[in-house]
């Protein structure tokens, strides 16, 4: 299994050097999404290049909801990242040659969510720098920030490869995945925002909780897709 | 020879619809069948089941020992698919994607070597993109993905289209030569003549009812008519050796093929 999971991390991995599509598309998307809610929320003063607002409320609340902001620009990019990552197995029905290979499913299913994985957090460290750049985001307890986003993004990894490739059968996949993406997903984005929070604001102790909650929800999304993607694939 | 593939009454279901509905067919190892069939009438359906992309619903269905009635996964690591599709990644090279089925396959590095050999793959052609390919160049790739492993049967959906003839002489070749290694090649070919000249037997797969034992010639006829495509039986039927004369080199490969 885990021989066959990094084969297929492996060749996603490549596939994504050799296109870019990570870099020149979802990476750029997040940022877009990043600044429109810096524009909704708060006013830029380019001079200083932070967030300090027309007044002060602003400033303190894009500082405040920076947590959220963040995870919600990441849930968004996921997606396009969730859909890249199925759409190169339904060119040319890569997928029944997936089905074909005799690999374990459960093995594909790591392999995808490893390199969905590893996409992700290349896109969390940019947008991060992003929000402490443009909100003013300050880390208090960063291994609590940490902790956070390795859970959570082991939780979306697995959640997208999951509904991914149940969408990715769907002639209306394009569609389908979101709506059924968004729901599933909302406790950890839940979770990772809370615990961020508590990070930014300095209390481990409130932050703990939250990441035992994605702790227990990255298990569990983990431990589906090895019992199910098989299924899931065949479907 | 050994019984290869038994189907008998298999009825196969994909989406609550019976793609292939009452299949009757034998087939012995190192056949070289000739499936024809007009436009939707089961061809590349009945090559999806034999290697267990379809799940059978009723009947018997027995593909190199493995019972798909109660296993569809295990024959998929002895039945190799060459369909419309040639299943590669166009952002990869075509040396990454052999090279990536080469390691998923198990294989040595040799067998890759020795497949790019036959197929006759230049070094220019391993660093282009796949996406960047010919009709043909990706037909050739995906031949020589096929080669890497050591499956004992080929399964071929259309494996001359868009090959130039020296393509299509080499796929000729490639499928003459597995057959000489005992190994059972299933074709679905529009393009008769070439086809026929290198298969053993042909077998006709249509919509709506044929008497059994037709000659080619009355299976034409019953093929140009119009297929009843709402409630359909596809009768796999096995023409008469002497109705369908092999090629002229059949002597030439060592009469190594019984007919059933």
């Amino acid at each position: 299994m885990w021989r066959d999971a990094f084969l297929i991390m492996q060749k996603d991995l490549n596939i994504e050097l050799k296109s870019k599509v990570v870099f020149n598309q979802v990476i750029p998307f997040g940022l877009v999404v990043i600044l429109l809610f810096g524009l909704a929320i708060g006013k830029f003063d380019s001079s200083s290049l932070s967030t300090v607002g027309g007044n002060l409320s602003d400033a303190g609340l894009l500082k405040d909801a920076s947590a959220g902001l963040f995870w919600m620009a990441v849930t968004l990019s996921a997606v396009i990242g969730v859909q890249r990552s199925f759409a190169i197995e339904t060119q040319d029905q890569a997928r029944d040659a997936l089905r074909l290979s005799a690999l374990d499913p459960a093995g594909i299913f790591l392999g995808k969510a490893g390199a969905l994985l590893v996409e992700l957090a290349v896109l969390e460290s940019v947008l991060a720098l992003c929000a402490i750049f443009l909100f003013g985001m300050q880390i208090a307890v960063f291994w609590l920030f940490l902790a956070a986003s390795c859970l959570a993004t082991i939780a979306l990894s697995a959640v997208g490869v999951i509904y991914g490739a149940l969408a990715s059968g769907a002639r209306t996949r394009e569609t389908l995945l979101p709506l059924l993406f968004f729901p599933v997903i909302a406790p950890v984005l839940l979770s990772a925002t809370k615990a961020c929070e508590a990070a930014i604001v300095g209390q481990p102790s409130s932050g703990m909780i939250w990441i035992e909650v994605l702790a227990v929800f990255s298990l569990c999304y983990i431990a589906l897709g090895v019992a199910a993607f098989g299924s899931l694939l065949e479907e | 020879m050994d019984c290869v593939i038994d189907f008998q009454n298999a009825v196969f279901v994909a989406d609550g619809f019976p793609v292939i509905a009452g299949v009757d067919m034998r087939v012995m190892g190192g056949e070289v069948i000739h499936l024809r069939g007009a436009n939707g009438a089961g061809k590349t359906s009945l090559l999806r089941a034999l290697v267990g992309l379809i799940q059978i619903k009723s009947g018997r269905a027995i593909v190199l020992g493995h019972d798909l009635a109660d296993d569809r996964f295990s024959v998929r690591k002895d039945v190799g698919l060459l369909g419309h599709r040639t299943f590669l990644y166009d952002d990869l090279t075509v040396l990454d994607n052999l090279r990536f089925v080469q390691k998923i396959a198990r294989q040595p590095k040799t067998s890759l070597e020795r497949s790019l050999d036959k197929v006759h793959i230049t070094s220019r052609l391993l660093s282009t993109r796949v996406s960047q390919l010919s009709t043909g160049q990706r037909k050739k790739t995906a031949l020589a993905a096929l080669l890497i492993r050591d499956y004992k049967m080929w399964l071929l959906d259309e494996p001359h289209a868009g090959l130039d003839e020296s393509g299509r002489i080499l796929v000729d070749q490639l499928i003459l030569d597995f057959q000489s290694t005992k190994g059972t090649v299933i074709i679905a070919s529009h393009e008769l003549d070439r086809a026929m000249s290198i298969s053993t037997r042909s077998m006709v797969i249509s919509g709506g009812s044929i008497p059994a034992g037709v000659t080619r010639d009355e299976a034409k006829i019953v093929l140009a008519a119009p297929v009843d495509e709402v409630d359909c039986r596809y009768d796999i039927l096995t023409a008469d050796t002497d109705s369908y004369p092999l090629s002229s080199n059949k002597s030439d490969r060592g009469g190594s093929v019984d007919v059933a």
